[in-house]
């Protein structure tokens, strides 16, 4: 069960090797966290994965294989890991691709492949997580979507505009899920320095895997629906919304 | 039966349940041999501060329907009262008979299903006990049928059940004796001291002279003023203690919230000017007065829906006792809290007595100290769990009709007797229909296979 504090004793995360994961994950271990289910495609990065968990105080951690392109397989996927765990207090939707823009580009199927695991696979693993939380009556969904989903941008519109339709899914999905007890919560970091961009130039407001955690704990902790990392990118966001096109194009790309 | 959104009285983690309403003892039977897979557990008027009237995605079986009061021997004052009767409705019945409850928390809108579930405690704990002390008799509803206890024919069933937090079953009717007073009013000793020292000093030196005893302690007080407050020292009035124009007056109406303030959060540095004016209001020499008895045991039932003004996230209550030989932890949770930037709202300083036998019933002899605080307070988690430590290692507890967010690896060093709890809460529930959030939260109960 999730405490006063939100902090959960049971976390599955889908798109377990994640830096960005891992990172929440070893803050909320020294809380109430003791059982973590990893879902994702490379058993030795989970497998390194739940050796840091362990050491981090974490009594029982599982692998479990999950490719985001079968989205046929998620409900059963998704089932079987709640019929075996009993109460999951947090689901974190932490996969990802990020993609080079100019080569998915010259790639249709490639973009469409990376806009199927971005938006496509979270609506599929989404809602069957949502019909469990419904069911069980309470539990938190924190999925990690990104500033490139408020506004699209020239240089990552591809990667942007599959994270634009997973974040509006996952608000939509919040709305739907008032009055269940099950809560979610949007997560937009900017830059963060992970393998996701290394050797990439840094963007302004560039952050770290732990400042995103800190913002999850911290949302857990207040009941807020969306949190920005760091947290002025809110107001920056909000007045580069509203900016004309042309300067827009000028400032994003310049 | 609907699904309903539930929360304790902080409206912290609220979780959705089945909420059933049974009009009769067998229909409280019947809801706990029905219950779907995620169990049932009960539910009196909410007033626990965190999850132990939940039963997320299961069943609640809420009392509200089962409200009889009827007098078993007048004369002796025993009254059998249901359990979703509240303790307003058991006191207005008993007042024209010139008796009252022996045992009362600091709101009468509770029911006596809650308050024997939680053995609740008064401000005359030393004197008095706690409330289990004063049942003769309880029916309580099992996944197995209606079972009659009394402390002597029953005592592992009866005392796991008083302080077992709804975990053994529906308490449907308690037959419970009551005391003799002469008025209904309450002859109040109170003085104002400068630091925790002098109010824990004179509390200790008025130990036994007075029935009820309570601090009120100013947890926004910094430096040498830690901890400073108002003492006040109670008893029953007699009829000659009363003033020339006493009149047992009606009990005063309460006031409520407007929902336009209940939105807002009341801002910290405002609590801060309250609690000063608070504290100088008060005389530095005893000061006598005479008041109602309802006002001076539920000063905060005159606002109703008063937790609302802590806004949309809550708060969380965090009530302990230490042994008198630990008094210290007093000062060092006061400290540790200021220091992390996280003083209590409300803080309320009491002495306890000796214990009941239930293994989780909470008094036991030694200081009990209640904080309230905002939920969403930076770094409050992380300050009480290093409390826990503290409270744990001086022979302590937590309270757990307050708590929503004890480490769970802490229940046994806290209530060493848990597992003698376990055994007989397993004999009588052995399919383990009997959950609620925080016994899943704190492993007090081990949920069904297949009960996700
Ligand atoms: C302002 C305020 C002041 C308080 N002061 C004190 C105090 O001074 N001393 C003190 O001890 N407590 C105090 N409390 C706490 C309160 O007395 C307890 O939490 C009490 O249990 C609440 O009763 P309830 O009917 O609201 O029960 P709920 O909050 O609905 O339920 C509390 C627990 O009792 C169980 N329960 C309820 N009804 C039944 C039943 N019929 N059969 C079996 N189990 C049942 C529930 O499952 C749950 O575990 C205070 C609370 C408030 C809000
Ligand atoms: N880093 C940033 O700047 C940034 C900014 C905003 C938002 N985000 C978002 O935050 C999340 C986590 O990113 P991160 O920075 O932690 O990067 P990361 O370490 O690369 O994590 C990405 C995760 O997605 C998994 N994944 C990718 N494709 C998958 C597929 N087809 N099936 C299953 N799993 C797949 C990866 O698994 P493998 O280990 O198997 O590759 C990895 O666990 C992503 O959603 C990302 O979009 C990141």
């Amino acid at each position: 069960m999730n405490d006063a504090h939100g902090s959960p004793q049971t976390v599955v995360v889908f798109g377990g090797s994640s830096e960005i994961a891992l990172a929440v994950l070893s803050r909320l271990a020294a809380r109430r966290t003791r059982t973590v289910v990893l879902a994702g495609r490379n058993p030795a990065a989970l497998e390194a994965a739940a050796g840091a968990l362990r050491e981090a105080g974490v009594t029982s951690v599982e692998a479990v294989v999950f490719e985001a392109l079968e989205t046929d397989g998620h409900a059963a996927l998704v089932d079987d890991i709640f019929d075996r765990h009993g109460d999951v207090d947090l689901v974190l939707m932490a996969f990802g691709e990020l993609g080079d823009q100019a080569t998915l580009e010259d790639n249709p199927p490639a973009a469409a492949r990376l806009a199927r695991v971005n938006y496509v696979a979270s609506v599929s693993i989404g809602l069957a997580v949502a019909a469990r939380l419904r069911a069980q009556g309470h539990g938190n969904l924190v999925a990690l979507s990104s500033v490139a989903a408020e506004r699209p941008r020239r240089s990552n519109f591809v990667y942007g505009s599959s994270k634009a339709g997973m974040d509006a899914f996952f608000r939509g999905l919040g709305d739907a899920l008032r009055g269940s007890g099950a809560r979610v919560v949007v997560v937009r970091p900017g830059f963060v320095r992970t393998r996701m961009t290394a050797g990439m130039a840094e963007a302004p407001f560039a952050t770290t895997p732990e400042a995103v955690a800190d913002g999850v704990v911290r949302a857990l902790e207040t009941g807020a629906e969306t949190v920005w990392v760091p947290p002025r990118l809110r107001w920056v966001m909000t007045v580069l919304r509203h900016l004309p096109a042309p300067l827009f194009r000028k400032l994003g790309d310049g | 039966m609907g699904r309903e959104l539930l929360a304790g009285w902080g409206r912290t983690a609220p979780t959705a349940a089945d909420v059933c309403r049974p009009a009769s003892d067998a229909d409280a039977v019947a809801a706990l041999a029905g219950a779907p897979a995620r169990g049932a557990v009960a539910r009196g008027l909410g007033r626990s501060y965190g999850d132990a009237a939940q039963n997320a995605g299961g069943t609640v079986i809420s009392t509200a329907r089962l409200e009889g009061l009827t007098w078993v021997d007048e004369a002796a004052g025993v009254v059998r009262a249901a359990g979703g009767a509240s303790l307003a409705g058991v006191m207005a019945l008993l007042s024209p008979h010139g008796r009252a409850l022996c045992v009362v928390p600091g709101t009468r809108h509770v029911t006596v299903g809650g308050a024997v579930a939680a053995d609740v405690h008064g401000k005359n704990h030393p004197a008095d006990g706690s409330f289990a002390r004063h049942v003769v008799e309880l029916t309580l509803a099992t996944p197995g049928g209606l079972r009659h206890l009394t402390p002597a024919g029953n005592p592992d069933l009866f005392w796991a059940t008083a302080g077992g937090m709804g975990l053994t079953g529906v308490v449907v009717d308690a037959t419970l004796s009551t005391m003799a007073v002469e008025t209904e009013a309450v002859r109040v000793v109170s003085r104002r001291a400068g630091d925790l020292d002098e109010v824990m000093a004179a509390m200790d030196a008025e130990a036994g002279r007075h029935r009820y005893a309570v601090a009120w302690l100013d947890g926004l007080a910094k430096g040498r003023a830690t901890g400073r407050g108002v003492v006040g020292w109670g008893d029953h009035a007699g009829a000659g203690d009363l003033p020339p124009a006493w009149q047992a007056e009606p009990s005063r109406r309460s006031v409520a919230v407007p929902p336009w303030l209940a939105g807002l959060r009341v801002p910290g540095p405002a609590v801060a000017a309250l609690n000063q004016v608070r504290y100088h209001r008060s005389r530095a020499a005893d000061t006598t007065t005479v008041e109602p008895l309802d006002r001076f045991l539920f000063p905060l039932d005159a606002v109703d829906g008063w937790n609302r003004l802590y806004g949309p996230a809550g708060f969380v209550q965090y009530q302990f006792v230490v042994p008198f030989a630990a008094g210290d932890v007093v000062r060092t949770a006061l400290e540790r809290l200021r220091d992390a930037g996280c003083p209590p709202f409300l803080a309320v300083l009491k002495r306890m007595g000796a214990a009941d036998p239930g293994p989780l019933s909470f008094p036991m002899p030694g200081w009990t100290l209640a904080l309230d605080f905002p939920t969403a307070t930076a770094g409050l988690a992380g300050v009480l769990d290093a409390l826990d430590e503290v409270v744990a290692g001086a022979g302590g507890r937590v309270y757990l009709a307050k708590d929503a967010r004890l480490r769970p690896e802490l229940v046994g060093a806290m209530y060493p007797a848990v597992d003698r709890w376990r055994e007989v809460q397993r004999d009588v529930d052995p399919a383990g229909v009997l959950t609620s959030d925080l016994g899943r939260r704190l492993g007090l109960v081990r949920p069904r296979a297949g009960a996700g």
